[in-house]
Order: structure tokens, then C-alpha cells, then sequence
């Protein structure tokens, strides 16, 4: 069966199988869990930025009833390993690993000191008041320019805060720049923000000693890799250390990553003989889960009078905070890799400064490097187009890439990588429609007009955006099939909310010719697949799905072969047509998958074997989403509240698995994106303390923030990298919100003189860039 | 340290007898002791909303209540609200608009919504997002959500 | 974030609530709504050794209008009581108006009318209403009942005039003049956050529409709810008009204590006081559909 013909199931809207459990409050989460005998742990958080540990005094905070242990570095010495580099192996990074335990400093508030283990929660919170901490304070490094001096260093084996240095380029920058008729270079900064997924982290891990056997619940995202140092760290097989996901509240990139929790939960079982939970707290997530984004990037472009980009380069000084943590250098190094975008831009250059900060370590956050990249060049290319008299959608359109120039090769813009190739689309199509549904000249129009009735100004901006999905090197699937032809499918990805439960049996039904409800799909467990890596990269349909293709393939193939070989036919008179065997020549049905079940049910080895297979997908080569984010806002110059209007995200995915999901990630990522550039934000006092330590200060989107979003989902050009032509589509949503908005907010308040390059763009932030404004037009 | 109270109240209309400590939270005992895990703990400070339970027919945060505070009180939760197993109106069109992901903080917006619909059975759109804006979603963007209940709204209405 | 042990007491009657606070002192707190003090709990900012639960004393609670028209609300009157209610609606139109501004509903369902005033946070409504209602505060203490005028209630930062072993049993309104305007406006980051900088004013005016009396209380600005007496002066017996709002609104920040905090500087809270109080005055141009004028 062709994966390419007519598909029934893939492209349809359905409704998700697994609401049902949701909506009754039937789903089990890591807290749900409960398990005989649990004991229950807290985390002892460093209360400073940077200090000398002198000692940590438990004694009293074991005494406590109730209390089963204290563990410290020291008890954890003997086994202890840093949390390793996944990804982004930026040389120097390694000198900046993180033990589980801080041993004789610790370099952010809220780095792990010790882990308390009680009979519950509260005692363990009781506990941890009596645990004394003997502290001597060093100088805290709380930004990327004090860094920089190594005035005061993090780590004494790196001898500098530069965790990592490098320089990529493409063509001949210099050249470009020399020659260039016109030139303009800004400093522009991201801040500091973070997932924060409404579920917090947790672990429940419990050792069965007679067996020599570990079980570690509250995996997701890399549990395959989790696995694997775990085992090593420990002394076991693979075989013997067994992740299991469960109900997962939301991700976006921070969750699944190996922390030291995943490494102190596990000794305390196998120490204590008992299993422990550990939930984390909502300020110890503010403190403890990766944060992202911060960086500074120093970004010049080089055109023609006519407005063609001839060079961008830049220098990128990222905060990666005290550790360098699995993510490695992923989120700098994807920003100097995204900064040329959509664009036809043959000279390109970036140096990236990796800078270790005494803050809390940063890992990938939906879209990272994306978000932030795209708000640098975009608010430059607004910048540009102003000088050189373009109007902004003039300037790209001149600029953006056309679908005959595609494949596109951006060079070796990341250090770690191949040279990178945008491989299929139609930018401009996704632009033109962005600005055509929102009547973007209509905007220009109504912005020029001045003030509206309320003495607001109204902007419009665009932010274009290209997005890699679907990283590889590999994914399985596996499927079962079990009594009356029902079949388990067991996936190597992982869900956190996406709905792969409902999107992977459309593909599968697609791929056997069945209904989506023959399928029950088991998802993130390490025992579901023997190679499995996980979702990350919005890889889940690319590489999961195509992996079930694979599996219906050769699942149909196998059943066939079983069939010819017990009526004693060659296979190649057979055909497998939804769920049966039948014969070519007059298409009587020989078996049926629910007879061969039954078969094996009986004893028959053959039809057991038969039953069940695996399918591996591999691609190496990413495939890229693009798209344009457009924003309608009105700014209220006198408080400095901004409404947006309208904001508009469209993004060519290449085929929709599910419509109805898709369009729920796109309209999900566009909130989440619009809350980061106004709303959410982690901040830092001098001494390293974080003062946004709680929901009532970092501040997240509700429902009355961001009423008017839309999201236009394409599936205009497939991707030719995978059987079933999709391209990934949970990050396209949020990675051009800030420059959309940023350029908007910056076009309506431009006849005030106010110069936007820094986000957020709070209240406070704007009504000093508009104070600032209004006493230079005084001067 | 502190002497345990006993209490007496309902829970999804069934009748419940507990001695709990003053400080256990109204979530942790019915997350806890009766195992009803559909409330859910996102910041217990009272903003995110995810604990969200009837207390008398007012939608509360769970978190920011102890336990012994509920003697003679008449508690739903999320597994109160689907009638013998069915889904409800509002449980069918959160489903039907896709307004879930991760189902998080699905427990505690259900509970809002099917108070608002039971105190004002025609919301406007502007007064459905009012009644949830003490309510995170990370995952959904809010816009289906708000849709959903209107849907039921008007489901409730045309089966009225 | 599990709250540290304490003892708990639920009295019925507001004698034994005075009587436990009076024999416990410092180590007692009163749990009204708890919705400010819960979360304090929560992360472990306060560890009393006994909650005195006033939630089962009948006589604090309630709405009531007396022969004089005052407006008693009972200090255990939960916000969503107090924002559905017509007597409130009818006898004070500017605490109806600054309801729908706490918080969201949830915490309205309860947190307390008292609570909020004895908690005092510079960043409220109600504190800024009852200043501008010329309301009075009653307090109960060991030996004696009390009433305190708002503008010597609210002392600073969380800080009221209420001693030690004493509690706000209600807070009382002025009957409502015929002839009053109100205006309320706040500025927050999200719907239902706290104030950074908010304005609640009356105006009182005679038949020629001429300003007889006012009160124009800013708060979110400073450490507790204040009266912008140069835009008072500036509106005393002029008549109300566009312009002369826009001229007295421009006195708004002077003498205004201004703080920093993470959300907002105060040069910024100084020009949102300025915006706001013009923005809050010109709603009493027009009068309120429930008016008589």
C-alpha cells in the first residue's frame, strides 16, 4: 500500500481519543502516582548566587520524625557524574558541568545542596528548615558584560567565564561590508524567559533490589538518553533501568532533560529500599528548570540602495547561567544559525560568546535561538528598510527567497553541523497571504492617519521566520497486533500535549488500511522500543510517523509472508488489503489479522511472531517550515499599554496530519510567544537573587491578554525528506512573534521617535522608551 | 504538634469522614486521602487556578484552603461533573473545539465554566474569557477554550 | 510549598475570636478568605501557631443599609457578595465599580471585604474606595468597640491603625448624596493583577454643576492610598467640565509619594497618576445610569 495515495484518516479533524480521560480528571500525572511504601523528598536549594560551601549541618533535619535521610555531595560522591552535554557540544562548554549535589560551591540561587527524604511533603518541608547551611558569599555575576571582565570566575577549571567562543560564517562578509552602499548596526537584547509549563517536574523512582531493577516515572522528551547515563552512572544494563512516561502537563522543551534530580531520586530509592517522589514546587520551577533566551547580539546589515541585502553579521553574547546543561550551546548557536531567515543573503557572519553567569542554567525553550534571532534581524530589517525609504513588506519581499531558489544552502552556520540546506517552499506565498488577510496596505493607511478616537497609534509589522523540524538521526515504532486484530502501537516519541495518541493512529490507520480505533498507541516509555529518541525538534510526525509507515509496511509484508507460507503459496499471490490477506487472483480472504491472532493465541509460534514488527525510520537531513507572523496593535502612548488587535501567524507545514491539532499548536504558540514578548520575565537583583521568584511576579498570558490571534496553517509544498511529505509544526507558532510585534509596536510609536530594540516590551519598558523620547523631542 | 479535627462533609455527593491536621490543604486531601487526582496543583499560591473545586457551588482555589475548613461544606471536583460516566455538555464541546492539550489545567477551567454557566447560562464571549482569566493554560492559547464554552452555552440552551 | 503546623480554632461568636486573640497575641492570626494569607502560608513567610478561623462567626458577616442610609458591610462579606449585591449597587456606585477589579472571580468568591482592608496592600481597590467614601472602619478589640476614619485607618505599607488583640469587624459608608459622581480607573499588566497605579474618585456637585466637594485618592503609587489634595483644590467650586479636570488632573503627581518595584518605576506610576486621574474625573462628566441627576 502507497503511503502517497488518498489517505481516509490522515488530514481529518479528528477529535482526540485521549480527552476523554482528561476531561473526567481520569489522567495520570507524575503526582497522581502512588506507589506502596513511598517516601517523599525535597530538594535544599543554595540561597546564594555564588558562595564557598563550608558545610551543611542535617543533623537536626534528620532528627526530625519522620525524616528518613539527608543526603549530601558527600554521600553521593562515590557515584556522582556531571549531567552531561546531549546536544550542542560547543567546545569549552564541557570545563561547565553540573554535579548533582553542589560539593564545595554552588553558583546559583537555587543550585541543589541537598536532598531530604520523609515519610510526606510536609515533614519534608518541616526538614528542610532544620538543615543549616554554613555559606561564605563570593562575588555574584549576574550579567554578560561583568562576565566578560572575569573579574570573578564561575568555574577555576575553565579559568574564564567564556564557556564557549566561535566564529561561522558564509561568503565573504568583509567584502560585502566594504563595499556596501549602505550599512546600519544596532545592539539588540533578549531577555530572560522561560517554558514554565503548568505542570512542574517530578520524579517517583523505585529500585527492586532482588531484581536489580530501576524504575524512574515522570520521564518524557529523551527518555532513551536519560536511560542510558543513568545506567552507566549506576553500574546497570540498560535492560535493568526502565523510564516510564506517564500524562504530561505540557513541556515546551524543559522537561525530560537530564537534571540533578534525575540522577538523586534514583540513589535515594536504591539507598533507602523504598520508592521516593519528588514534586517540584512552583518557585523551586522558577528557580530550578531551565530558563532561556537571554542574549545580546550586536547585529549589522549591508545592502544596495535597492534594498537588497548583500550582508548580516553579528556578534552574539549569550547568558547561559552557571552550568551548561544538556541543551549545551544549542540555544546560541541555533541564534547565530537562524539569523539569515528566509533571506537571500550570501555573506554572512557570526561570532558567539557562550558567557557563564551566576543564574539559573539555560536549556531550549520552544523555537530556541529561533525567537530571539528572528526578533534581532527583523527589527533591523525594519530599521533598514525606514533609511533606505522602503516600505517593510517591500524590503522582504525584494529579499525573501524564492521557491525556485530552493534547495537553499545556508552553509555551516553551526559549529556541530553540516552545512544546513532549506529544503522545499514557497516563501512567498505564506507572506503574501499573511499580509493580504490582515489588508496589511489597509494598516499602513490607518497607522499614517494618526491617533484613533482613544488617542491611540496603531503599527503593523511582520516578522518572517524559517523553522527546522523533524531532526533525526532515527525513530521506531512498533505494533503489536493482539486478540480480534486490535493493535498496540508502541512509539520511540514522547507526548507532552500534542495529541500524538490521535495523530499517530490516523497515520497508522492510514498505513493498514484500518480505523484509527483499532489502534491503542503507547508513547515515551523506554520498554515500548528498543532505540527510541524521543520529541524534541518537532520531530514527532517527521520521524515518529514515518516510522509507523515503516511498521504498517512491514507488518503487511509479514502477515502476507505467514499467510503464503501456511496455505503453502508464494507471496506474491497475496495481498494485504485493510487488516486481510487475500488472494490476488480472486480476492478471497485467506486470513484476517484478528484470525491470525487468534491463531497465536492457540499456541501457533509462527502467527505470534508474525504479529508483531518494527519499523525504523532514518533521516539525518532536516525539513523546513517557514512562514510570516503579522500584528495589528494599538499603543496608548500616554499609559503605555499596547493592545494587539490582531495577530496573524501562517505557516506552511507541508501536510497536516490532524488539522484540529495543528491549529492548536499554532494558536498555543502564538499566545504563549505574545506573553513572552510583553509578559513573562525572570530578573535578577545585583546579588543574583531572582526576584521573580512566583506566579505573582512572572507573569504568564490568560484569557482576557491575547483575545484576537489567528493562525492560518498551509500544507502548500510537502516535504520530500520523509513518505509522508509532512514537515513539523508545534514552533512555528511562537518563533516570529517578537519581531512581529516588536516591528509593529516600533512603526506605531515611530512619529513619537521611540527606538525599539530591546524586549520585553512591558509597561515599565515602554513608558521610559516613551519618557526618553518625549525629552529628546524637548530638547 | 497540632492536634488533628475531625470533619464531616460531602464530596461529589457522596458523604466523607476525616481527622486531618489543620495545615493539610483542601487539595492534598482530595488528592491524597480520597485519591481524587483530577485536581491539580500548578503554583499553590492561588494563581494558576489548575485546584479549582465547588466549595457550595462557588468555584474556589483548593490550594489556599485547609482541609478543616470544609466541615459542613458540599465539595465538587472534576469527577463530579460527568454525569454517571457520560461526558457533560461542556466536557463534550472541550473535546469537540480542541480545547485541551496537556489536560492540565483542564479540572480546574471545567469547574469554572460549569459555574458560569449554571449563575449566567448566556455568556457574552467577553464574559466567558472574565470568568476564566484566573486560570493558566500554557498549551491552548485560551481562543478554543473560550469557544467551548460558549458552544455549551448554546447546546445547553437549544436542549434546555 | 506546604504551610508550617499551627494550631486552628473556628469560634462561632465574635467574643471567643477577640478572647483567642487576646490570649495568644503575636502567635494568632484571624483566617478570613484567605486569600492573602494562605499563600503566605504557603511559602512558609509566616508560621503562626494558632489560625483563628472567623468564617463560622455569623455576626461578622453580612450587607446592610441603616435608617441613615449608611451602607454596613460585615468585615467576613466575601468580595462576590458585595459585587452582586443591589444594596451595594444603589448605595455606593463606586465600590460597585472597583468589584470586578479584584482579582478574579474565584478569589472573589473568598476572599472578604474585611480582609482586604486589614491586609492593607498599597496596590488594592477597596482601601482606595473606602478613603474615597469617607468610610469608617469598626474595630473590636478586648476591651472596646471602635470606629476609625479611613484616612487614619491606612498607615503604610500593610500597615493599618488595628492594635494588638484587635479585629475589623465591618467597614461602614456614608449614605451616597444625590448629587455624587464617581469615577474608577487602574492600570495593571493583566486583567485582575494588582494595581500599579489606580484612581478612585468622587465628586460632588450642586445644581449648576459646580464642584462642591471631592475626593481624588490614587493608589498603586505610594505605600498605602492617598489623597491628591492639589487636584482636590484645583476642582473645589469650579465647575466641572473637561477642562477644568484636565487642568487639576495635571497636579496629580505633586507631593505624591512614588515607589519602584519590579513592575512599574516611579516616574512611571507619577504619569499614570497624572493620565489616570484625568481619565477617572472625566467618567463623572457623565452620571451613572443608576444617578438621579
Amino acid at each position: 500500500m502507497n503511503a502517497l495515495d488518498p489517505a481516509p484518516w490522515i488530514g481529518r479533524a479528528l477529535q482526540r481519543t485521549e480527552d476523554a480521560r482528561f476531561l473526567t480528571g481520569a489522567g495520570c500525572f507524575i503526582d497522581d502516582l502512588k506507589r506502596p511504601g513511598l517516601l517523599h523528598a525535597v530538594v535544599v536549594r543554595s540561597q546564594h548566587a555564588h558562595a564557598r560551601i563550608n558545610g551543611i549541618d542535617a543533623a537536626a533535619a534528620r532528627a526530625l520524625p519522620g525524616v528518613a535521610a539527608v543526603y549530601t555531595f558527600e554521600d553521593i560522591r562515590a557515584l556522582a557524574s556531571p549531567i552531561p552535554l546531549r546536544l550542542g557540544p560547543l567546545p569549552g562548554l564541557e570545563r561547565c558541568l553540573q554535579q548533582p549535589l553542589a560539593d564545595d560551591r554552588v553558583r546559583y540561587v537555587g543550585e541543589p545542596l541537598a536532598l531530604v527524604v520523609a515519610d510526606n511533603r510536609y515533614t519534608a518541608e518541616d526538614a528542610l528548615d532544620h538543615v543549616q547551611v554554613d555559606y561564605d558569599a563570593l562575588d555574584p555575576v549576574v550579567d554578560v558584560h561583568a562576565a566578560l571582565t572575569d573579574r570573578s570566575i564561575l568555574h577555576a577549571t575553565a579559568g574564564t567565564n567564556v564557556g564557549a567562543r566561535y566564529t561561522v560564517g558564509k561568503g565573504d562578509v568583509a567584502a560585502a561590508f566594504a563595499t556596501a552602499a549602505y550599512r546600519r548596526r544596532e545592539v539588540f537584547r533578549c531577555h530572560r524567559h522561560a517554558a514554565v509549563p503548568l505542570e512542574t517536574r517530578g520524579l517517583v523512582a523505585e529500585w527492586d533490589a532482588r531484581a536489580r531493577h530501576l524504575k524512574l516515572w515522570g520521564a518524557a522528551k529523551v527518555a532513551y538518553f536519560n536511560r542510558r547515563w543513568l545506567a552507566t552512572v549506576f553500574g546497570l544494563a540498560e535492560r535493568q533501568v526502565e523510564l516510564i512516561e506517564l500524562d504530561v502537563g505540557g513541556s515546551f522543551g524543559v522537561r525530560g532533560e537530564l537534571y540533578p534530580e534525575d540522577f538523586l531520586l534514583p540513589f535515594a530509592a536504591m539507598q533507602l529500599g523504598r520508592p521516593v517522589k519528588w514534586i517540584e514546587d512552583r518557585r523551586e520551577h522558577l528557580l530550578a528548570t531551565n530558563h532561556s533566551r537571554e542574549m545580546e547580539c550586536t547585529l549589522e546589515i549591508a545592502c544596495a540602495l535597492d534594498g537588497r541585502i548583500l550582508g548580516l553579521r553579528g556578534e552574539l553574547l549569550a547568558d547561559m547561567g552557571a552550568y551548561a546543561r544538556t541543551n549545551g550551546g544549542v540555544v546560541p548557536a541555533k541564534a547565530a544559525q537562524f539569523l539569515p531567515g528566509p533571506y537571500r543573503i550570501a555573506n554572512v557572519g557570526c561570532q558567539v560568546t557562550a558567557l557563564m553567569t551566576n543564574k539559573t542554567p539555560v536549556g531550549t525553550y520552544r523555537g530556541p535561538g529561533r525567537y530571539e534571532a528572528n526578533f534581532f534581524r527583523e527589527r533591523l530589517l525594519d530599521l533598514a528598510a525606514a533609511d533606505l525609504g522602503l516600505d517593510p513588506a517591500e524590503f522582504r519581499r525584494r529579499n525573501l527567497l524564492q521557491r525556485n531558489e530552493l534547495p537553499y544552502s545556508i552553509g555551516k552556520l553551526c559549529p556541530y553541523e553540516e552545512a544546513c540546506h532549506y529544503d522545499s517552499g514557497d516563501y512567498p506565498v505564506a507572506f503574501e497571504r499573511a499580509l493580504a488577510t490582515l489588508d496589511y496596505p489597509g494598516l499602513v493607511a490607518r497607522a499614517a492617519a494618526g491617533p484613533d478616537a482613544a488617542g491611540r497609534l496603531h503599527g503593523v509589522g511582520i516578522g518572517c521566520f524559517v523553522e527546522s523540524s523533524g531532526a533525526g538521526p532515527a525513530e521506531t515504532a512498533r505494533l503489536v497486533v493482539r486478540e480480534g486484530g486490535h493493535i498496540d502501537l508502541y512509539t520511540g516519541c514522547s507526548t507532552m500535549g500534542q495529541g500524538h495518541e490521535t495523530a499517530m493512529a490516523q497515520i497508522a490507520a492510514d498505513a493498514l488500511g484500518l480505523s484509527p480505533g483499532a489502534f491503542t498507541v503507547h508513547h515515551g516509555s523506554t520498554t515500548h522500543v528498543d532505540y527510541g529518541h524521543g520529541t524534541y525538534h518537532s520531530r514527532a510526525m517527521v520521524m515518529g510517523g514515518s516510522a509507523i509507515l515503516r511498521a504498517g509496511e512491514a507488518l503487511a509484508a509479514q502477515i502476507c509472508a505467514h499467510v503464503a507460507r501456511v496455505h503453502e503459496m508464494e507471496p506474491s499471490m497475496l495481498n494485504y488489503h485493510c487488516g486481510a490477506v487475500v488472494r490476488r487472483d480472486d480476492g478471497r480472504t485467506l486470513a484476517t489479522l484478528a484470525t491470525i491472532a487468534r491463531d497465536a493465541a492457540a499456541g501457533d509460534a509462527d502467527a505470534h511472531r508474525a504479529l508483531e514488527c518494527v519499523g525504523i525510520f532514518e533521516q539525518s537531513t532536516r525539513t523546513y517550515t517557514y512562514g510570516t507572523h503579522i500584528a495589528h496593535v494599538a499603543v496608548d502612548p500616554e499609559t503605555a499599554q499596547v493592545e494587539v488587535l490582531r495577530f496573524l501567524a501562517v505557516e506552511d507545514i507541508g501536510r497536516a496530519i490532524n488539522p484540529l491539532l495543528a491549529h492548536g499548536q499554532a494558536i498555543g504558540a502564538v499566545v504563549q510567544g505574545l506573553g513572552g514578548t510583553f509578559l513573562d520575565e525572570l530578573v535578577y537583583d545585583d546579588a543574583g537573587q531572582l526576584l521573580t521568584g512566583s506566579f505573582a511576579d512572572y507573569l504568564l498570558p490568560t484569557a482576557t491578554d491575547y483575545p484576537n490571534v489567528e493562525a492560518i496553517t498551509l500544507e502548500h509544498v510537502r516535504s520530500t525528506l520523509n513518505p509522508l511529505g509532512v514537515k513539523g509544526a508545534g514552533e512555528g507558532g511562537i518563533v516570529a512573534t517578537g519581531a512581529a510585534v516588536a516591528n509593529a509596536v516600533a512603526h506605531a510609536l515611530r512619529p513619537l521617535g521611540v527606538h525599539i530594540t530591546a524586549l520585553p516590551l512591558s509597561l515599565n519598558n515602554l513608558a521610559r522608551l516613551l519618557r526618553e523620547a518625549r525629552a529628546r523631542r524637548a530638547v | 504538634m497540632s492536634a488533628t479535627c475531625r470533619i464531616r462533609l460531602t464530596v461529589n455527593g457522596l458523604p466523607v469522614m476525616a481527622a486531618v491536621e489543620p495545615r493539610l490543604l483542601l487539595a492534598d486531601f482530595l488528592r491524597e486521602r480520597l485519591e481524587l487526582t483530577g485536581t491539580h496543583l500548578g503554583c499553590e499560591h492561588g494563581v494558576c487556578g489548575a485546584c479549582t473545586v465547588l466549595l457550595d457551588d462557588a468555584a474556589v482555589r483548593a490550594c489556599l484552603l485547609f482541609a478543616v475548613q470544609t466541615d459542613g461544606a458540599n465539595i465538587t471536583t472534576v469527577e463530579g461533573l460527568a454525569p454517571d460516566g457520560r461526558l457533560s455538555a461542556l466536557q463534550e464541546c472541550f473535546r469537540e473545539r480542541h480545547a485541551l492539550q496537556c489536560g492540565f489545567c483542564t479540572p480546574g477551567i471545567l469547574i469554572t465554566a460549569h459555574a458560569l454557566l449554571v449563575e449566567n447560562p448566556t455568556p457574552t464571549r467577553a464574559q466567558v474569557r472574565h470568568a476564566i482569566s484566573g486560570h493558566l493554560c500554557r498549551c491552548t492559547g485560551y481562543v478554543p477554550i473560550v469557544d467551548a464554552i460558549l458552544a455549551a452555552a448554546a447546546r445547553l440552551a437549544a436542549n434546555a | 510549598m506546604k504551610p508550617p503546623a499551627f494550631d486552628y480554632a473556628a469560634p462561632d461568636t465574635l467574643a471567643e475570636v477577640l478572647a483567642l486573640l487576646a490570649r495568644h497575641g503575636d502567635t494568632a492570626r484571624p483566617l478570613a478568605g484567605g486569600q492573602s494569607l494562605v499563600p503566605v502560608l504557603n511559602l512558609r513567610l509566616a508560621s503562626p501557631g494558632l489560625l483563628v478561623d472567623l468564617n463560622r462567626v455569623t455576626e461578622l458577616r453580612g450587607i446592610r443599609v441603616d435608617a441613615t442610609g449608611t451602607l454596613i458591610i460585615g468585615a467576613t462579606t466575601r468580595h462576590r457578595a458585595v459585587e452582586l449585591s443591589p444594596e451595594v449597587a444603589r448605595c455606593n456606585p463606586l465600590l460597585a465599580a472597583a468589584m470586578p477589579w479584584i482579582a478574579h472571580v474565584q478569589i472573589r468568591n473568598r476572599g472578604t471585604h474585611g480582609g482586604s482592608l486589614a491586609h492593607a496592600d498599597p496596590s488594592a481597590e477597596l482601601p482606595a474606595v473606602a478613603l474615597a467614601s469617607d468610610a469608617e472602619l469598626e474595630i473590636a478589640g478586648p476591651s472596646a468597640t471602635r470606629r476609625v476614619a479611613a484616612n487614619a485607618f491606612f498607615q503604610g505599607l500593610f500597615a493599618t491603625a488595628l492594635g494588638a488583640g484587635e479585629l475589623l469587624v465591618a467597614a461602614r459608608y456614608p449614605a451616597w448624596p444625590a448629587r455624587r459622581r464617581c469615577g474608577f480607573i487602574e492600570v495593571a499588566r493583566r486583567h485582575g493583577d494588582y494595581a500599579i497605579a489606580g484612581v478612585a474618585v468622587t465628586v460632588d456637585i450642586d445644581e449648576s454643576a459646580s464642584v462642591t466637594a471631592t475626593r481624588v485618592v490614587l493608589f498603586g503609587v505610594g505605600d498605602a492610598p492617598q489623597r491628591a489634595h492639589a487636584v482636590e483644590a484645583g476642582l473645589a467650586g469650579a465647575p466641572l467640565s473637561a477642562a477644568t479636570i484636565h487642568r487639576a488632573a495635571t497636579h496629580a503627581a505633586d507631593g505624591l509619594d512614588a515607589r519602584s518595584d519590579l513592575h512599574a518605576s516611579a516616574e512611571y506610576r507619577r504619569e499614570l497618576a497624572v493620565v489616570l486621574t484625568r481619565r477617572a474625573l472625566e467618567q463623572t462628566l457623565a452620571p451613572r445610569r443608576a444617578d438621579a441627576t
